[in-house]
């Protein structure tokens, strides 16, 4: 196809394929960030947290009695819960993934150091790890004379006391980059802590930079605060029964207390990411919209040019162009105009990468975008143009002899 | 005149029916989605206290050492004091009015009839609070500086949680018991819910309805009731909530002038530097005292997702705008023989500048009343959103005119480059080609 003729029919008008060309540039710049949105925000919405996620439900229970002792309430507690069938094993903790109580300490690794790193403290009773299913990767459990009181009376002082860690694998490279972190001191509070254990996920209750998601400590110390968490470990098929039970058999057992936010992980975990969802939507209308009204502009343009020159077109098939020559005409000039947007537009995209930088903590577009967004927008303007095209290919020779 | 060329604009636009829908659903789309957000946000910046805002600042003592994350997130100061500093700038009674405040939350034990206890948000404060952000009492009042020091008993409800309680009656006298301790009801709000709350810490909770209670600060530090909110510490020697390496108070002045705030500021610095002299203060900043809606902007009290949403949306309207240019461009000048022929028989340009601003005036306002619709759907939609500020988003008589002037704007400006383009056709020229 030769491109003279087309360029200079493309020259006689001038603004309108310009505005088209910058249309299609903002919709190249626009689209491949948002796609680049809603792929990071879904990889967001599908980080693994390293437990059983579909095998747990929860309850949150306050104690109202002054005078008892949280150990005993919860240990009592927990042989109550151990005993509804399909349970298969319970533990009470103070968090966990996604329910926002992050406790976290600068960990250091040596004594007195000023530390630029943080990492969540998980506690819990003994068969945490079972029970979340947390997988080892390296070293052991912890054993039973292990563990201690939190000491949540005294400012969570246990913390000074505590001899052992199990710490995410994450967080062990960080610390240890290419040594084994097992038998090392940290020192998260102001005596070493041994690590024993690593453990290859655990994310922290409240998500940050990608790269501190999974600094967790697990510590063998028992909370012993009167605000609890209960985990129960059972068949997926069985949560919605169990946690119907789980109310009531508290409440037998003592009913001075608030029980709060009784739950299975799925649907914390689907409370955590409700605005991500929102946005992901709200992002997917916004690409699909663009993409739409350009689709518009393109066909509606290609629809004018074809009615004004329905003459021209039945001179050139009169003189001899067949169907597919006039077919292809419409094709390359599309094609021609696309390009020229696809051009500016790539260039936008990475200056709208660039704000969204710094205003919006998004990472770098990879580069793979921009030709795939290229491609896109050539396969939309080719649809949006086929209609409009096949009219001027119809258009019969006669037309050449008649007046407009 | 008017009267024709708008017939002619109409004719001109059912001859092609499907396109002519289409440019109004893109600019009404365009509109819709802008005019959501921008009423979105514009209600969410409003002034949380009209008329007292411009007295109150938020003063800034960042005590954290200098090694620290290097993220953006970490670094930045909320705000937060620590115990010793917000005691120290509360005795020195250099404001017109000052207060130290923070959250929590308590599980209240109803005494009567058959409730079981639950929990509810509320903030421990000091007794300035209620005259300087103007509370409204429904009835009673608060307590005064001396019953802080005495860690007093004492408690004011929020309407709601007086209703829950006692019924329509203000429960003044009566008995609260949070935890395990009893406090007596001195006051009774008016449904007080400053949106923002921006009394708070800033956080995701910072729109809708939260506090429910208000009790003196120093009582619940007694009592050791569950504190809400970031609470930091550095450094070693325990994790004391009364220690000078922990922040987690936020803390509000009034000061009535200018000159005041001046003067406030100087205190401020002279404070600073008496304490580095004792070795504390390690980061090399200054004291920092700001005004309440300098404060919200720099908290970023309107979540970044709503702000990239109202980016969006507005690129969505420019490109929806583009489209329109472009294909009342081309609509236009494919008419160039009917209006070479007008112009040969004597109309003027801007007859012709005239007649098709009509008719894009008519796309507009046609894509106007649909963007209207569309932001009245756009805004039951963000009602339904979980968040705290779902329930401001209304649109205003403000808003409803700015969507319509926004509608005719966009459409009329988009009409104009065609239309002066169209006027500039030389009659003879197009007449002779045909």
């Amino acid at each position: 196809m030769p491109l003279r003729p087309l360029l200079s029919s493309l020259t006689r008008h001038k603004l309108t394929v310009l505005l088209l060309v910058l249309q299609v540039g903002l919709t190249c710049a626009i689209v491949c960030n948002v796609v680049f949105m809603i792929v990071n925000r879904t990889a967001q919405l599908r980080q693994p947290s390293g437990l059983d996620e579909d095998q747990l439900v929860m309850i949150e229970s306050i104690g109202l009695d002054e005078n008892e002792n949280p150990l005993t309430r919860h240990a009592g507690d927990l042989a109550a819960l151990r005993q509804i069938p399909g349970v298969t094993s319970a533990v009470a903790i103070d968090a966990l993934p996604f329910n926002g109580n992050d406790w976290s300490n600068g960990i250091a690794t040596t004594p007195n150091a000023e530390t630029n790193l943080t990492a969540t403290a998980y506690n819990g009773t003994p068969g945490e790890l079972g029970t979340l299913g947390l997988h080892l990767v390296e070293g052991r459990d912890f054993r039973p004379d292990e563990y201690l009181p939190m000491d949540s009376a005294h400012d969570w002082a246990g913390i000074n006391h505590v001899p052992v860690t199990i710490i995410t694998r994450a967080l062990a490279e960080q610390l240890f980059p290419g040594r084994s972190a097992l038998g090392k001191d940290i020192y998260p509070g102001d005596n070493p802590v041994r690590v024993v254990g690593v453990v290859d996920h655990l994310l922290r209750p409240q998500l940050r930079e990608a790269a501190s998601n999974e600094y967790s400590t697990l510590l063998p110390l028992l909370p012993d605060s009167a605000d609890v968490t209960y985990v129960l470990h059972t068949k997926p098929q069985e949560r919605e029964r169990v946690l119907r039970q789980v109310s009531d058999v508290l409440d037998r057992l003592n009913g001075n207390r608030i029980l709060r936010k009784p739950q299975t992980f799925t649907q914390l975990r689907d409370d955590y990411f409700r605005r991500n969802r929102t946005m992901i939507g709200l992002l997917l209308a916004a690409a699909t919209g663009l993409l739409f009204v350009t689709a518009l502009g393109i066909a509606g343009l290609a629809s004018f040019w074809v009615q004004q020159r329905r003459r021209s077109i039945g001179i050139r098939r009169a003189i001899g162009a067949t169907r597919g020559d006039i077919l292809r005409y419409v094709q390359a000039e599309n094609f021609l105009i696309v390009s020229g947007g696809i051009v500016p537009g790539m260039l936008l995209a990475y200056a709208l990468n660039l704000l969204l930088m710094t205003h919006y903590e998004l990472p770098r577009l990879p580069f793979l975008y921009l030709p795939a967004g290229a491609v896109l927008l050539w396969l939309l303007g080719q649809g949006a143009v086929l209609g409009p095209a096949l009219r001027a290919a119809a258009v019969p020779p006669v037309v050449a002899t008649r007046a407009d | 005149m008017f009267g024709y060329y708008f017939a002619l604009a109409l004719r001109s636009l059912k001859r092609s029916k499907v396109l002519t829908a289409l440019m109004i659903l893109a600019i009404g789309l365009g509109i819709g989605a802008s005019m959501t957000m921008i009423t979105v946000l514009h209600v969410m910046s409003g002034d949380p206290l009209p008329g007292r805002s411009a007295q109150l600042f938020v003063p800034q003592l960042d005590a954290r050492p200098l090694v620290r994350n290097k993220s953006s997130k970490d670094s930045a100061p909320n705000g937060n004091l620590t115990w010793p500093d917000a005691m120290n700038l509360l005795r020195a009674h250099r404001a017109d009015r000052q207060a130290a405040m923070a959250s929590g939350s308590a599980p209240i034990r109803p005494l009567q009839g058959s409730l079981r206890p639950f929990f509810q948000p509320g903030h421990y404060v000091t007794a300035d609070f209620f005259p300087m952000f103007d509370v409204p009492f429904r009835a009673g009042g608060g307590w005064t500086a001396q019953e802080d020091e005495q860690r007093a008993r004492v408690i004011v409800l929020n309407a709601e949680l007086n209703r829950k309680l006692f019924g329509d009656a203000p429960g003044i006298g009566r008995t609260v018991r949070l935890k395990n301790t009893d406090f007596r009801v001195i006051g009774v709000l008016d449904d007080w819910y400053p949106q923002p709350t921006f009394y708070a810490q800033v956080n995701d909770r910072a729109f809708g309805k939260t506090d429910q209670f208000f009790l003196p600060l120093q009582t619940a530090l007694d009592l050791q009731l569950s504190f809400g909110g970031n609470f930091m510490c550095w450094g070693n020697g325990g994790d004391a909530r009364t220690s000078d390496h922990c922040n987690w108070l936020q803390f509000w002045v009034q000061l009535d002038s200018p000159a005041k705030a001046q003067d406030y500021r100087r205190f401020l610095g002279d404070y600073w530097r008496e304490q580095q002299a004792h070795g504390r203060f390690p980061r090399p900043v200054d004291a920092q005292l700001y005004g309440l809606m300098d404060w919200l902007t720099r908290q970023q009290v309107i979540p970044s997702d709503l702000r990239l949403q109202l980016w969006l949306a507005l690129g969505f309207l420019g490109v929806c705008m583009l489209n329109i240019v472009g294909l009342l461009l081309a609509k236009f000048l494919r008419r160039g023989s009917e209006v070479s022929v007008r112009r040969a028989l004597g109309a003027q340009r801007r007859d012709i500048f005239l007649q098709f601003g009509i008719e894009s005036a008519v796309i507009g306002i046609a894509g106007g009343v649909l963007g209207l619709g569309i932001a009245e759907l756009g805004l039951l939609s963000v009602r339904q959103r979980p968040d705290g500020y779902a329930q401001l988003a209304q649109m205003d008589a403000a808003m409803l005119l700015g969507t319509f002037a926004l509608a005719v704007c966009a459409s009329v400006l988009a009409g104009l480059l065609p239309a002066w383009r169209a006027c500039h056709i030389a009659p003879a020229l197009q007449l002779k080609t045909q």
